[in-house]
């Protein structure tokens, strides 16, 4: 199994801040690898290192077996890396339809504007937009909104999507049933790297977890391992004996 | 043939033949004249509204394209005896490679110090205008009668230069046409929606930025080519006058940015309001004070423009109104 994304010794320096350092992952074909970590652990700005908004102050980034370490994000996504944003990012004066067709134009496909108006048809339908293609994109609702995020970075036809806690801020049913999109996107053998608050969805989706902790992996392995980690507890909940005593209370 | 049931398409030829014919069959030069300008003014800002209305970008000093354009126009004439048309194909060409080379390089701002940037380079073109001893200086050039001679004498070439004009002014309104379908229509929107979103999408914001900066100083420079050869003098103040720039962003927002049949409204309207106000004799400049006015009840109320409030009302509309 060869990798799909591999990246290596991955650092960034914000003057005296290492808001990531040397870390270290890949992904295969068709996989889901949740990113996990307290806030400001670095996971959006990995993202933003992998998709170009970031140029990296070291490491290398391999995609499909290309070195597209410091690419602008245009190139990125071109070549077949797509991304959401966690605060959502429409095209506000644009309708639901038309923001699709932008990522269907200029993705990874390169397609003409009359192909990328049926793709994005399709792709609406399949993230459950299709009776409000019509809406202009800043009449959505937030969980509206995010599924446009997934509907317009799919339109890339891409190979990875990058999936920036996508389901932050949405009620239950709404959870529910984007975690049934999602399903449906693995199944079309597109990979995923997904950031995620919800241990729920991520136990569910991922086939790996990774642990960040202040801009380093802190723990690499199954959904079950990872949450098991004496580390990865003591990240989250403070020291190990805070967890000791939640179980033996709980 | 699916453009051919373009209500657009029709438009565009109707209001082309209007401003050719009327003036046209009956010979009625003072009409020409009035309609002479306003098709200057619906040039200015048809290709304004590729980068306000389009792109998101707003340039103060769009008048630097007309104005340069006049320059290379009637330099290749006089001085080196081209003729017309080449002469304001080439001027546009000059002016639009020139173009491209600023925008690469003040299309990295944004906002607001994008447009002062806009307004620093027509300044510094009529600084550096105003120092070429060949261009005459702060004096500037004039043209002699004799240049009008290949285009049969001074009235057969007025003319003959207006009609040149409206060809330009259906120009600019196809271009924008088409542009607004296209997927380059469509990477400019996504830029002036969310520049960063759209880079993400795929959109390379400085390509897509400087071309169509470029482009939109092409038709305005082959204008003011026309305009100043047919004006017989050309001076710095006059070719690099802010007060144009100010008024064609004036009227872009009256008639509805991003739309192409509101800058071609937004242009009629407020020419016609213009040339009355002009020939009042109680005020001189007095169409400043009532576009300073216009601007701001614009901004403040009516953000869409007439074509904008029109489209709301209506919105059927809006498919015939693009």
């Amino acid at each position: 199994m060869t990798a799909l994304l591999e990246v290596t010794d991955l650092s960034i320096q914000f003057g005296g801040l290492r808001a990531v350092s040397e870390v270290d992952f890949s992904l295969a074909e068709g996989e889901i690898l949740g990113l996990i970590g307290p806030n400001g652990a670095g996971k959006s700005t990995i993202f933003n290192l992998i998709n170009g908004v970031l140029p990296p102050s070291s490491g290398r980034i391999l995609f499909g077996g290309v070195d597209i370490t410091g690419w602008a994000p245009y190139r990125v996504v071109r070549h077949g890396l797509a991304r959401t944003h966690q605060i959502v990012r429409p095209l506000n004066d644009m309708s639901v339809l038309e923001n699709c067709v932008v990522g269907g134009c200029f993705g990874r496909d390169n397609l003409t504007l009359a192909a990328a108006r049926h793709k994005a048809a399709a792709v609406i339908e399949e993230v459950g937009l299709g009776e409000h293609r019509a809406v202009l994109a800043r009449h959505l609702t937030i969980a509206h909104k995010k599924r446009l995020e997934i509907a317009r970075a799919l339109c890339a036809n891409p190979r990875l999507l990058l999936l920036d806690e996508v389901l932050a801020g949405l009620n239950p049913t709404e959870v529910a049933r984007m975690i049934e999109v999602l399903k449906a996107i693995r199944r079309q053998g597109v990979a995923i790297l997904m950031i995620e608050h919800l241990m729920q969805a991520i136990m569910s989706l991922s086939d790996r977890v990774m642990v960040l902790n202040f801009g380093r992996k802190l723990a690499e392995g199954t959904p079950a391992a990872v949450v098991n980690d004496p580390a990865v507890i003591e990240a989250y909940l403070g020291t190990p004996d805070a967890a000791h005593k939640l179980a033996g209370e709980g | 043939m699916s453009l051919l049931r373009q209500p657009m398409l029709w438009l565009i030829l109707g209001a082309m033949a209007l401003f050719a014919g009327l003036p046209g069959f009956g010979g009625d030069v003072a009409l020409r004249e009035g309609l002479f300008l306003t098709a200057i003014a619906i040039i200015l800002a048809s290709n304004l509204n590729l980068m306000i209305g389009y792109t998101g970008y707003v340039n103060f000093g769009n008048i630097v394209f007309f104005g340069l354009g006049g320059y290379f126009g009637v330099w290749l004439t006089t001085m080196h005896g081209w003729p017309l048309v080449p002469a304001a194909i080439v001027a546009a060409i000059l002016v639009s490679t020139i173009a491209l080379f600023f925008g690469l390089g003040i299309l990295r701002l944004r906002g607001s110090y994008f447009t002062l940037a806009t307004i620093g380079i027509n300044e510094a073109v009529r600084a550096l205008v105003s120092n070429i001893d060949a261009w005459g200086g702060s004096t500037g050039m004039y043209l002699s009668v004799s240049v009008y001679q290949p285009l049969g004498g001074p009235r057969q070439a007025l003319w003959i230069v207006y009609f040149l004009v409206i060809g330009i002014m259906g120009a600019s309104l196809f271009l924008s046409w088409f542009i607004r379908r296209s997927k380059f229509g469509l990477g400019l929107f996504a830029i002036r929606e969310d520049e960063d979103a759209a880079s993400v999408l795929g959109v390379h914001p400085a390509l897509y930025k400087s071309v169509i900066y470029s482009v939109s100083g092409f038709l305005p420079a082959m204008a003011g080519a026309l305009f100043f050869f047919k004006n017989g003098v050309i001076q710095p103040d006059q070719a690099f006058d802010l007060t144009m720039s100010t008024e064609a962003i004036v009227m872009l927002m009256l008639g509805g940015q991003g739309s192409v049949t509101g800058a071609a409204v937004g242009a009629f309207l407020y020419d016609q309001l213009r040339s009355t106000l002009l020939t009042s004799s109680m005020f001189s400049q007095f169409q400043l004070v009532i576009a300073g006015i216009l601007l701001l009840l614009i901004v403040l109320f009516v953000p869409g423009g007439l074509i904008g409030w029109i489209g709301e009302r209506w919105p059927r509309l809006r498919r015939v109104l693009e």
